[in-house]
């Protein structure tokens, strides 16, 4: 047993509560805690399990619809995509791992956003992932690349689920924190969905999976002469992913999940068998009693500080039908698993711990959650930029700067990323990144429809002006999902911020949930699950504040979908959407006109909602080859990864206007689309949308190998692939 | 006509193998659990699906290659049975030894997926027999190992005695000799790289693997 500490305010400190905090602590129970059970205090309030500094504004959204099952609160999000079938999925970050060991970090990411999935009954059937990196001239940017993307690779390959899309910028933002945010998508039965909520008494928990190890555990800071004399350090390590175990884990509870011997199922995430089982206990209002020696562990004589704040991966607790404790251990052993029945629930409402003899815990478990810090910190909106006017910014060489923009860090070919991904595996993708196109498509296994993904977000909008940002990530997953012919149903998030104590950061983080629940609303399009990562940055820099979204649709029948590619040879090329020029904050300005400011396009979310209609509408009547919304480098760079992705090119004709030409090719007007349409067909839709109110014009059309225009524009499309598909394989090459 | 899956912990393309097999043969294929110890005697054709067998801890294929249930499938193979393994089960049958050579780290040293465009270079085998005239093929791989390997004598031989069956046009992988697909001596037993069970669909990955299915299970 370790021996008694006294809790100085330096431990207090040490394990990141404020004396304040403490004081509540001391309140509640009714004396000091020992150092098991402020750990438990610890881990429950820090900023990752509680939400602290973002909870009070998280509960603004959108989280109610039509077709949501289960919306946030629960390990990930449920809606309904008819037949009986639902779909649970949710996104989560893993950035400070994977900036100190990226392949491993990048790994335990994947894996534990699956377990999020596969826990409430879904098998994973599709993965993507949101990635930010620094600068590609930054001295850690290589290796950081490669090191994340070869762990996201290795995980999702091994346990067999496909990684179907994903996004990655590069920006000196992220030099000292880059982002690495993943998403899964999982299938169930709509009356099959398991929750973590803890019931009834005297009710068998069992554990099962990986032996528990001292990686991850918290309190790296904590001297271990303070804490036990005994010569064994604790030894905080990153946590290493396993796949293999995963995979065999998902088997065994989906086939545990087929029998009706579970009541209650969380996997160990952040703060393992702490915040699983104080999870479990206070949702069911249960108490929970766990005898420590029986937890399957990795290395002798771990304390019981150690095993409650261990991280290690691959790992669930469940609350097992008593009667059923047979059928559990045969599955698990077929499986090949370390399964072991470790405590039981009460009827006390209290956590209960038994080490080697002595009650090592013994706290009451509501104000683990109850009593959580909900903090309202000050926040100041970020200060409104300028226009940044079209005319202002000269656009001479058409050919020169179309080369300069797809082949520029954001824009160019991600094929050395995704060739590393399975993509295929499970035999249901119907398009993926291999295609280009806005949103993933993964057919429903034996059916004929299948769900739409797509993860987006501009962060050099929301650094610009956090609200319109907020509306526009939302917004473009919206648009993305519609591209394809998809309803959009429901989105998951994983709001990426700097230090929330800081005014003009906490600003940046409400003013972004503001305007995406603007959208979310406006677009009836809710937020079903998600995550927060605060505390991105190093020396004072933060990130630029990201807010990731990752939406989901809905395609009702494989007969009716569109890609980015799909263009044919004389195909007319449909303009949906009005352009202003808005050449503010765009991939243009930057690349080309080497500035970042000006204020980001404004999002006019009713118009959203009109043309993104109109534009699934052409696609389920079949009106529609192949679809592209217009974001990042605009007009021209949408319509040249369409003829890249069909392999023809296209002359585009400019009407007539006075616009400046770097406005009209390369500005970024939101809720805009290209379609490419049969001759026959451009009159119809044009007099169509003219009829709702909706701009369109006819803007080109898909001929031969070349792009052209009525502008000096003429470039083989093999020269343009070859400049786009260059840049990823040069810099990690380099 | 009854085909079969081998499913090892963490074979991941065994449901990719079963659909494919159903929709040839349009039959249930049997999953077989690798702790099995014997292939049921009415089994016809038996795929070694891709995936991860145990982790690929140790060496790819190696640990499945001396499982139970894999001890009787080389039995049965070296008296006939028709077998075919795929990715992670062509590597499993070099670990047996019923097919020459082994699967190292691909060139590039990447994970590599990609649709991959292969040439028929013997459509005269009960794998192949199927194509006709056809002589290039795109099915998609994904690997990270699939950089086929075997000394210039077994190479010789395998061109020679026709059993090099499928080679890479633009070799992915840096395997020898463009080699992508091999078969034993007897011409029963079959491996390579690439998915042909991914390529049975026309809105996943194609349909080009339909007639390597077809070949094999009219020639049983």
């Amino acid at each position: 047993m370790a021996k008694a500490i006294e809790i100085t305010p330096e431990i207090v400190a040490e394990h990141g509560l404020t004396p304040e905090e403490y004081q509540i602590i001391l309140d509640r129970l009714g004396r000091a805690p020992n150092m098991n059970e402020l750990g438990i205090f610890s881990v429950m309030w820090s900023e990752h399990c509680s939400y602290k500094s973002s909870r009070r504004h998280l509960g603004k959204f959108l989280t109610k619809g039509p077709r949501v099952i289960q919306g946030p609160g629960e390990n990930a999000g449920v809606i309904d995509i008819d037949d009986g079938d639902a779909i649970i999925f949710k996104m989560e970050s893993h950035n400070h791992p994977s900036y100190i060991e990226p392949y491993q970090g990048a790994a335990t990411g994947v894996g534990g956003i699956m377990r999020d999935v596969f826990t409430m009954g879904a098998r994973p059937i599709a993965l993507m992932n949101a990635l930010r990196f620094g600068e590609p001239t930054h001295s850690k940017t290589k290796t950081l690349v490669s090191g994340v993307i070869a762990g996201i690779g290795g995980y999702g390959n091994c346990v067999g689920v496909p990684t179907v899309g994903g996004e990655t910028n590069f920006h000196k933002g992220y030099n000292g924190n880059i982002l690495v945010n993943a998403m899964c998508v999982g299938l169930a039965r709509a009356d099959k969905v398991f929750y973590s909520a803890a019931k009834g008494v005297g009710n068998p928990i069992f554990y099962v999976g990986s032996k528990t190890g001292r990686d991850g555990i918290h309190g790296a800071t904590m001297a271990s002469a303070e804490f036990d004399d005994d010569s064994e350090e604790k030894r905080p390590t990153v946590q290493v992913g396993d796949p293999f175990t995963e995979k065999l884990l998902i088997e065994a509870c989906m086939e545990l999940m087929a029998t009706d011997a579970i009541i209650a199922i969380q996997d160990m995430g952040a703060a393992g068998l702490t915040s699983s089982s104080v999870e479990m206990a206070d949702k069911g209002g249960v108490g929970i009693e766990l005898n420590l020696d029986d937890v399957p562990q990795r290395e002798e004589g771990m304390t019981a500080y150690e095993m409650m704040l261990s991280e290690s991966q691959e790992r669930m607790l469940m609350v097992i039908q008593p009667g059923k404790e047979q059928l559990a251990f045969d599955i698990f052993h077929k499986w090949e698993l370390d399964v072991a029945q470790i405590g039981v629930t009460t009827d006390t409402g209290r956590l209960v711990l038994n080490h080697k003899g002595d009650v090592v815990c013994d706290i009451p478990i509501s104000p683990l959650a109850d009593d959580a810090p909900n903090y309202d910190r000050p926040h100041v909106p970020t200060d409104k930029r300028d226009e940044v006017k079209a005319e202002t910014i000269a656009l001479t060489d058409l050919n020169a700067a179309l080369k300069t923009m797809i082949g520029s860090p954001d824009l160019a070919s991600r094929r050395w990323i995704w060739e590393q991904y399975d993509r295929h595996v499970m035999a249901d993708t119907v398009d993926s990144s291999q295609s280009g196109g806005d949103a993933a498509i993964v057919r429903i296994h034996g059916k004929n429809k299948a769900v739409a993904i797509t993860t987006d977000v501009t962060p050099r909008y929301c650094y610009a002006d956090p609200h319109e940002g907020g509306k526009q990530c939302v917004a473009e997953t919206w648009r993305n999902l519609t591209c394809v012919g998809a309803d959009p149903i429901a989105i998951t998030d994983c709001l990426n911020f700097g230090n929330p104590e800081r005014p003009e950061i906490m600003g940046q983080f409400v003013g972004c949930v503001e305007g995406m629940n603007e959208a979310c609303r406006a677009l009836d399009y809710p937020v079903v699950s998600g995550n927060v990562s605060l505390y991105n940055e190093t020396n004072g820099q933060a990130i630029p504040p990201t807010p990731a979204v990752g939406g989901v649709g809905l395609i009702p029948d494989l007969q009716h979908f569109a890609t980015l590619a799909g263009a044919k040879e004389g195909d007319a090329l449909i303009l949906i959407g009005e352009t202003t020029g808005w050449i503010g904050s765009s991939i243009y300005l930057r690349e080309v006109g080497g500035s970042e400011d000006g204020a980001p396009p404004p999002v006019d979310l009713a118009l959203e909602k009109l043309n993104g209609d109109y534009v699934r509408q052409l696609i389920r009547a079949r009106r529609v080859h192949a679809a592209h919304d217009c974001s990042d480098g605009g007009l021209l760079i949408a319509a040249t990864e369409m003829a890249m992705s069909s392999g023809i090119g296209l002359q585009i004709d400019r009407p007539a206007g006075n616009m400046a030409l770097s406005g009209w090719y390369f500005g970024e007007d939101q809720a805009r689309y290209l379609l490419a349409v049969d001759e026959n067909s451009v009159n119809p839709i044009l007099s169509t949308a003219d009829g709702k109110g909706i701009k369109a014009s006819r803007i080109g059309t898909f001929k031969g190998g070349r792009m052209t225009s009525n502008d000096g524009l003429d470039l083989a499309l093999s020269d343009i692939r070859a400049i786009y598909e260059a840049w990823f394989p040069a810099l990690m090459e380099s | 006509m009854k085909t079969a899956v081998i499913t090892f912990p963490a074979s991941n393309c065994d449901r990719d193998a079963r659909m494919a097999l159903e929709k040839v043969t349009g039959r249930p294929a049997q999953m077989i659990w690798h702790r099995e110890s014997e292939i049921p005697s009415d089994v016809d054709f038996v795929v070694i699906p891709g995936g991860f067998s145990y982790g690929d801890y140790l060496r790819c294929g190696a640990m499945a290659a001396r499982s139970p249930i894999v001890k009787d499938l080389v039995e049965k193979a070296n008296k006939g049975l028709p077998v075919a393994g795929f990715c992670n089960g062509f590597q499993i049958l070099t670990e047996t030894g019923l097919l020459p050579g082994a699967l190292l780290m691909n060139q590039g040293l990447n994970f590599v997926c990609k649709p991959q465009k292969l040439r028929i270079t013997n459509g005269n085998t009960r794998f192949t027999s199927g194509y006709g005239s056809t002589q290039e093929v795109v099915y998609p791989i994904a690997h990270h190992e699939g950089n086929y390997y075997a000394d210039d004598a077994t190479l010789n031989k395998l061109e020679k005695e026709g059993r090099v069956l499928f080679k890479y046009v633009g070799n992915p992988n840096g395997s020898a000799r463009d080699i992508a697909g091999i078969c034993n001596k007897a011409g029963n037993v079959f491996g390579m790289m690439p998915h042909p069970e991914r390529a049975v669909d026309p809105l996943h990955g194609g349909t080009d693997g339909l007639n390597f299915f077809k070949s094999i299970i009219e020639s049983i």
